[in-house]
């Protein structure tokens, strides 16, 4: 004979189940016979249910179909969603509605022994919830298969994943910080978080200082005109390998990111010492964004941007010392193609150009004409002593 | 009969001091320059890597400038001291001197006349037009190449008396004039003074200062003749280089070439490349 459970959990509750609590007191004596009747049978499930979120709801909480014993071989499936009916109203317009049959249990686990998500060992607790996640989207051929990315290792790696297991930041972007939890919609989707028109906002709501930076910037500018094409956080950050900024590896990767867009720019970049020397893994060397600035990046004849003429000075006086106005008229990206605009370095690449060919083409000749003159002088000399 | 080889002084051992340093010298800025004109070579990337990313090329290589600079204002201010003070005018124009005159030109002639099979073989004096062109090339070179890299080196004072503008084309010019001369001197003068047929593997005059009769006769006749009949060849005469001089000179100087054979097949790599 197995003792009868207490109907009441001594410690407290979430007020909703509290809530619930409440209602179904009236009626506790009744379910709690009634579980003694189920545990007789299910004694597995015994210790979970007990510890877990919805041990006052009862057995016949959720089995509402089971009215006495013995039950019918085949008992409905429990539907969730007559009690949670906004997360299932959520869960049926979200990517995940036609996931599997009882799609609540994917993410949350074991139905039994579901606990308070603020409870540490809930698998959506934000420690848990990108190895909850990542059961399918870590699963390259699940993700292969559905034509998604394989995003759970690059989460990891990422500084919002180091923040969350190395740091143990429960402040830390999760999967569901960004993507929301029942309501996640695809990317495509205009109202989805990450739809690109809304990644900054997304973002902004932990980075709001970026965001606001992002939103004065000639980018932000341009996506809140309506070009949906312009760049976005994740454009320049991607979306799960974000980097440590203060990191020389991800600063090391910057040139080329806006290189991605700004190709011409990016070209005459590399032709100057700063590039050259960045090339060579200088950190210290001027990034694009070194003068641009990352996120209120501004056109040079906006007075408040760092590039504009007053500003010059101030701008590269950051690392050149002693800059003064003649200094600042350094072509950051000087192109010798360019005879318009840059008419002396022009000039110069063409006489070096002549200058070198002519030298090192005339004597080349002289060279080669040498050798076979001299095999030819040794032959014959060898030939009048035979 | 005496078969004992005789030897001649050719250069002085401030000369083959001041030449020793030019060679390491150039070979280290050569290093530690060319993977910077040539940043985005994967040999670029891996050499930076290996000792010890940018600071130390840039170190190694202000450093070797600095060295190279003491030789060539120690070398200009030789000269001048010599001429100004001590009034050694043949320094300045002759047979002795390293600055060219009529006969360079006359060589010149003559020997792309040689070497089409049109003439006969010219005669040289004291210094072929070769190596006045080797001589003269360092300068302007090192002029150059000197000047340019201080502006960048000392970038905001620089920009103090001269337009910031201009170190665009100082870098240009830095990069292009450092092309030039390591084609030159990895290309024509390892050629001229040490590859070619009658040279090879290694002519070493100028590490060990002396050459040998035959040596003289051959490629310098003129100022054969010249010092035999003013009796000076007497004093030219000088002891056969020590038993040691001899490989040790050949090592020093078969390693530079190949130094500057590898540097020259990297920056042709890269050059064809990039």
């Amino acid at each position: 004979m197995k003792p009868l459970r207490q109907a009441i959990p001594s410690r407290d509750r979430e007020g909703a189940v509290l809530l619930m609590l409440l209602v179904l007191s009236a009626t506790s004596a009744f379910a709690a016979a009634q579980d003694g009747q189920c545990l007789s049978c299910h004694e597995e499930k015994t210790n979970p249910f007990h510890a877990s979120v919805h041990n006052a709801a009862g057995c016949t909480g959720c089995h509402t179909d089971i009215k006495g014993f013995p039950h019918p071989d085949h008992v409905a499936k429990v539907e969730c969603g007559s009690c949670h009916s906004a997360a299932n109203t959520a869960l049926a317009s979200s990517v995940h509605a036609h996931a599997s049959q009882q799609p609540c249990i994917s993410c949350h686990g074991d139905s039994h022994a579901i606990v308070p998500v603020k409870d540490p060992a809930s698998t959506v607790y934000p420690s848990n919830l990108p190895r909850t996640c990542g059961t399918c989207h870590g699963d390259r051929k699940f993700a292969q298969q559905h034509h998604l990315p394989d995003v759970y290792s690059e989460y990891m790696d990422s500084i919002h994943g180091f923040a969350l297991t190395k740091d143990g930041l429960l402040v830390a972007a999760t999967c569901s910080s960004c993507h929301g939890s029942h309501d996640i919609l695809a990317p495509s989707n205009p109202m989805s978080r990450v739809n690109r028109v809304n990644v900054p906002a997304t973002c902004g709501a932990c980075h709001q200082g970026i965001e606001k930076d992002y939103l004065a910037g000639v980018h932000g500018e341009a996506m809140k005109s309506g070009n949906t094409a312009a760049p976005v956080c994740t454009s320049c950050h991607t979306a799960h390998q974000i980097g440590d900024i203060r990191q020389a590896s991800f600063q090391m990767k910057t040139n080329a990111t806006c290189g991605d867009c700004h190709k011409e720019r990016y070209g005459t970049y590399r032709d100057t010492f700063h590039a050259h020397v960045s090339s060579l893994g200088y950190v210290e060397s001027a990034h694009c964004w070194d003068c641009h600035r990352a996120h209120d990046i501004l056109p040079a004849f906006n007075p408040k941007s760092t590039i504009a003429p007053a500003n010059l000075i101030q701008t590269c006086g950051k690392c050149h010392t002693g800059a003064n106005a003649s200094f600042v008229s350094y072509g950051p990206h000087a192109d010798a193609h360019n005879g318009k605009q840059y008419p002396a370095l022009h000039a110069t690449a063409i006489f070096m150009n002549l200058l070198l060919a002519s030298v090192l083409g005339v004597f080349a000749l002289h060279t080669l004409l040498w050798f076979i003159r001299s095999r030819a002088e040794r032959h014959g000399a060898q030939e009048g002593k035979s | 009969m005496n078969t004992e080889t005789r030897y001649y002084t050719r250069f002085t051992p401030v000369q083959r001091f001041m030449h020793a340093v030019l060679m390491i010298t150039f070979l280290g800025l050569a290093a530690t320059g060319l993977p910077l004109r040539f940043s985005s070579a994967s040999w670029s990337v891996a050499f930076a890597n290996a000792v010890g990313g940018f600071s130390a090329i840039i170190f190694f290589h202000k450093f070797c400038a600095v060295v190279l600079t003491i030789d060539f204002a120690a070398h200009a201010a030789d000269i001048a001291y010599r001429t100004a003070v001590k009034k050694q005018w043949w320094l300045l124009w002759g047979p002795n001197s390293m600055v060219p005159r009529l006969k360079d030109i006359q060589d010149f002639i003559a020997q792309a006349k040689w070497l089409v099979f049109l003439g006969p073989k010219p005669k040289f004096d004291r210094y072929t037009y070769w190596e006045k062109l080797d001589y003269w090339g360092v300068f302007w070179g090192m002029a150059i190449i000197g000047i340019s890299g201080y502006a960048m080196w000392f970038a905001p004072a620089f920009a103090k008396l001269i337009p910031g503008s201009w170190l665009n084309v100082a870098l240009l010019i830095h990069g292009e004039e450092a092309l030039l001369a390591v084609g030159w001197i990895f290309v024509i003068h390892f050629f001229n003074e040490h590859l070619r047929p009658h040279n090879f593997p290694m002519d070493i005059t100028v590490f060990t200062g002396s050459q040998t009769e035959k040596e003289f006769k051959d490629r310098h006749p003129v100022e054969y003749a010249r010092v035999e009949a003013s009796g000076e060849l007497a004093q030219m005469q000088t002891q056969a280089p020590a038993s040691w001089a001899t490989p040790v000179s050949r090592l020093v100087g078969g390693t530079a070439v190949v130094i500057g054979i590898v540097l020259i097949v990297l920056t042709a790599e890269a050059f064809l490349r990039y």
